[in-house]
C-alpha cells in the first residue's frame, strides 16, 4: 500500500492548491495596480488569469478553464499588450495618473471588504458544505446542452450584444463607410 | 521490508501494462513520467532531424548540396550547430527589460511543449486524454504569441518590436479562421447514434474510426475545404514561409529574436519547430485520421492488416539500405574513411531498429505511432516545400487573406457542414411533417 499512496495521483482539488493559486492571484492582482510600467502590469494580469483558469480546473470545469486561456490569456491580453507596446512608456510612466478618485475608490473598497467579511461570517449557511459531485468527463457536453437548450435565448442575446459592439467599433474606426 | 517494497514497486509499474488506457487516465505516475520523457526525447530528435532535413531538402530544391562537411552528408551538422549555440556568448542588450527578456524564450518553449500532453500518437499512446483536448491545444499554443510579444518588446529595439507587432497581429487574425475550421471538424464528430460530439483528441480519432471515414473526405468537398483553411492558417500561426513576415530577414534582420543569441535563441528555434509539429499533429488528428492506417475500408482484412503493420520495420530497413548504398558510393579516398564507417554504422543502427519493429509484439504497439508520425512528417515536408516554392506575402495581402478569404470561407463551411449533418433530419421533417 505504501507504494500506491506514494505514486498514485491525488485529486488536484486540495486546499494546498487552492491557497497556492489564490496566493498567486492576489500577488498578481497587487502587481497589476502597483507597477508603473504598463507592460509589467499586463503580464501580471496574465498571471492572474492563468491562475484563475487553474482554479476553474480545480472546480471540475475544464471547458471554462480552456475558454479562459484561449480568450483572455491568448486573445484579449495579446491585444492589450499590442496597444501598450505602441505607447511611449518612458513618458507614460512619468506622467501622473489623471483618475485618482480617492473618495469613490475608498467607498468601493469598503463595500467590497464588507461583502467579504459578511461572506466569511455568514458563509457557512449560504454555501453548500461539500463540493458538488460533478462528472468531469462530460463537462463540455453539459455546457453545450445548457447553452443551446435551457439558456438559448440569453446566449443569442449576448451574441447580438457582441455584434452591436463590433459594428460600433467599425463605425468609430472608419471615417467613410 | 525493502524487498517487499521493491516487489510492490514492480507490481505497480507492471499493473499499467495490462490496462488499455492512457497512463493519465490510469493514474499511473511512473508511466506518465516515462511517456512525458519519451515525448520530449522524441520531439527533440524530431527537431534535430527536421533541422538537417530542411537544410538538405531546401538545398536540393535550389540545386545545391547543402551541409556536406560535418559527418557523412552533413548528418552531424545539427549537433555541431547546437554545440556552437551553447558555447556562444549570451548577450543581453543594455537597454533591455532584463526580467521579461529572460522570461520570453521560456514562455514560448513552455507553450510549444506543453501541448504534446494531449497529442494522441495511438489509442493508448498519449500522456493523457482530456475532455477539452483540442481546446487545450489551441489555448496553450495561443500563449506562444505572448512570448513573442514579450521578446519583441523587451529587446527595446526597433526591428524586434516591429516583428513582434506583425507576428502578434498575424497570429491573432489567423487563430479565428483556424478556430472555425476546427469547429467544423468537431461538428462532424457528433454525427453518431448518441448525437454528442467530443473535444478529446483520442475521441476525435475514434469518431473517424467509427464513422469509417477520415474527416477530410467527409461531406466532400466540405471536409477538404475546412482542412485547406486549417492548412493555410497553421503555416501563418507558426510564422513560417510564405507567411514569415515576423522574421522577414530582408526587412527586419530576424524579427522578434534579433537581439537574442546563444542558448536563448536556440530555445526560440526549438519552440518554432515543435510548434510546427504540434499544429501538424492537430491537422492529422482532426482530418487525417490520427493513428489510423491508410485505406482501412478499401484494403481491409487480416492480410492487409499484416502488410500494413510491417510498414514501420520495412521503412527503417529501407533507410538502412539507403545508408549502406551511400556508404558504398562514398569516395574511396582515405580522407573519407571515418565518414564512410560512420554512415555504415548509422545504417546498422537503423537496420537494427527496423528488425526490432518487425517482431510481432513490438509491431502491434508501434504501428499506430508510425502512421501518426508518418502523416506529421508529410506536413513537415510540406512546410519545407512551401519555403522553397512560395515568395513571401506582403503584410496587407496577408491580412486580406486571413480576414476576407479564410474567415468567410470558414464560416460558410461551418454552416454547410452543420446543415449536411442535419440533412437526414431535415429531409425527414420535410417528407413526414
Amino acid at each position: 500500500m505504501a507504494v500506491d499512496t506514494a505514486f498514485n495521483m491525488a485529486p488536484v482539488a486540495t486546499p494546498f492548491f487552492f491557497y497556492m493559486l489564490s496566493g498567486i492571484m492576489l500577488i498578481g492582482g497587487i502587481l497589476v495596480i502597483t507597477r508603473k510600467n504598463p507592460v509589467h502590469s499586463a503580464l501580471a494580469l496574465i498571471t492572474v488569469l492563468l491562475a484563475q483558469a487553474a482554479i476553474y480546473l480545480m472546480l471540475y470545469a475544464p471547458f471554462v478553464a480552456g475558454v479562459q486561456i484561449i480568450l483572455y490569456a491568448g486573445g484579449i491580453m495579446v491585444l492589450f499588450l499590442f496597444v501598450i507596446m505602441l505607447v511611449n512608456i518612458d513618458r507614460a510612466a512619468k506622467e501622473r495618473t489623471f483618475n485618482s478618485q480617492w473618495l469613490v475608490g475608498s467607498v468601493a473598497a469598503i463595500a467590497l471588504g464588507g461583502l467579504f467579511v459578511a461572506v466569511y461570517v455568514k458563509g457557512g449557511n449560504i454555501f453548500p458544505e461539500h463540493a458538488l459531485s460533478v462528472i468531469e468527463n462530460d463537462n463540455t457536453q453539459k455546457v453545450a446542452t445548457m447553452l443551446y437548450g435551457q439558456y438559448m435565448f440569453a446566449f443569442e442575446i449576448a451574441s447580438l450584444l457582441l455584434l452591436v459592439a463590433i459594428i460600433g467599433a467599425v463605425v468609430m474606426a472608419k471615417k467613410r463607410i | 521490508m525493502g524487498h517487499e517494497l521493491m516487489g510492490q514497486l514492480v507490481q505497480y509499474i507492471q499493473s499499467y501494462l495490462s490496462s488499455d488506457q492512457t497512463p493519465g487516465a490510469a493514474g499511473n505516475m511512473f508511466w506518465v513520467l516515462v511517456y512525458i520523457l519519451a515525448v520530449f526525447v522524441g520531439l527533440s530528435i524530431a527537431v534535430i532531424a527536421m533541422n538537417w532535413l530542411e537544410r538538405k531538402i531546401l538545398a536540393h530544391m535550389q540545386v545545391r548540396l547543402g551541409p556536406m562537411r560535418v559527418g557523412p552528408h552533413g548528418l552531424l551538422q545539427p549537433i555541431a550547430d547546437a554545440i556552437k549555440l551553447l558555447l556562444k556568448e549570451d548577450i543581453i542588450p543594455a537597454e533591455a527589460d532584463v526580467a521579461i527578456f529572460w522570461m520570453a524564450p521560456f514562455m514560448v518553449v513552455l507553450a510549444a511543449f506543453t501541448v504534446f500532453i494531449v497529442v494522441p500518437f495511438g489509442p493508448t499512446h498519449a500522456v493523457t486524454d482530456m475532455n477539452i483536448g483540442i481546446l487545450f491545444m489551441l489555448g496553450v499554443s495561443s500563449l506562444s504569441v505572448l512570448g513573442i510579444v514579450m521578446a519583441g518588446w523587451a529587446s527595446n529595439s526597433h526591428y524586434p518590436l516591429i516583428g513582434a507587432l506583425r507576428s502578434s497581429a498575424q497570429m491573432v487574425s489567423y487563430e479565428v479562421a483556424m478556430g472555425l475550421a476546427v469547429v467544423s471538424a468537431i461538428v462532424m464528430t457528433s454525427l453518431n447514434a448518441s448525437g454528442t460530439g467530443t473535444l478529446s483528441m483520442i475521441g476525435i480519432v475514434q469518431a473517424q474510426q467509427e464513422q469509417g471515414v477520415w474527416f477530410i473526405f467527409k461531406f466532400f468537398p466540405l471536409g477538404l475545404i475546412a482542412f485547406f483553411i486549417f492548412a493555410v492558417a497553421m503555416v501563418a500561426e507558426t510564422n513560417r514561409a510564405p507567411f514569415d513576415l515576423a522574421e522577414a530577414e530582408s526587412e527586419l534582420t530576424a524579427g522578434f529574436h534579433t537581439e537574442y543569441s546563444g542558448f536563448r535563441w536556440s530555445l526560440f528555434f526549438l519552440a518554432e519547430y515543435s510548434a510546427m509539429i504540434a499544429v501538424s499533429s492537430i491537422a492529422v488528428t482532426l482530418w487525417l485520421g490520427g493513428w489510423l492506417r491508410p485505406f482501412p475500408n478499401l484494403l481491409s482484412g487480416s492480410t492487409w492488416d499484416l502488410i500494413f503493420s510491417l510498414f514501420p520495420g520495412v521503412t527503417f530497413l529501407f533507410l538502412a539500405a539507403m545508408c549502406f548504398f551511400n556508404a558504398v558510393r562514398m569516395p574511396k579516398h582515405p580522407f573519407f574513411r571515418i565518414q564512410t564507417i560512420g554512415l555504415a554504422g548509422f545504417g546498422v543502427v537503423l537496420g537494427l531498429i527496423g528488425l526490432v519493429m518487425l517482431v510481432p509484439a513490438v509491431r502491434i504497439r508501434v504501428q499506430d505511432i508510425f502512421w501518426f508520425a508518418a502523416k506529421v512528417a508529410a506536413f513537415m515536408y510540406l512546410y519545407i516545400w512551401y519555403r522553397g516554392t512560395f515568395p513571401r506575402y506582403r503584410f496587407d495581402q496577408l491580412m486580406q487573406m486571413g480576414w476576407k478569404v479564410l474567415l468567410p470561407m470558414g464560416l460558410g463551411v461551418l454552416i454547410l457542414t452543420a446543415t449536411a449533418g442535419l440533412w437526414p433530419l431535415i429531409q425527414h421533417s420535410i417528407w413526414h411533417p
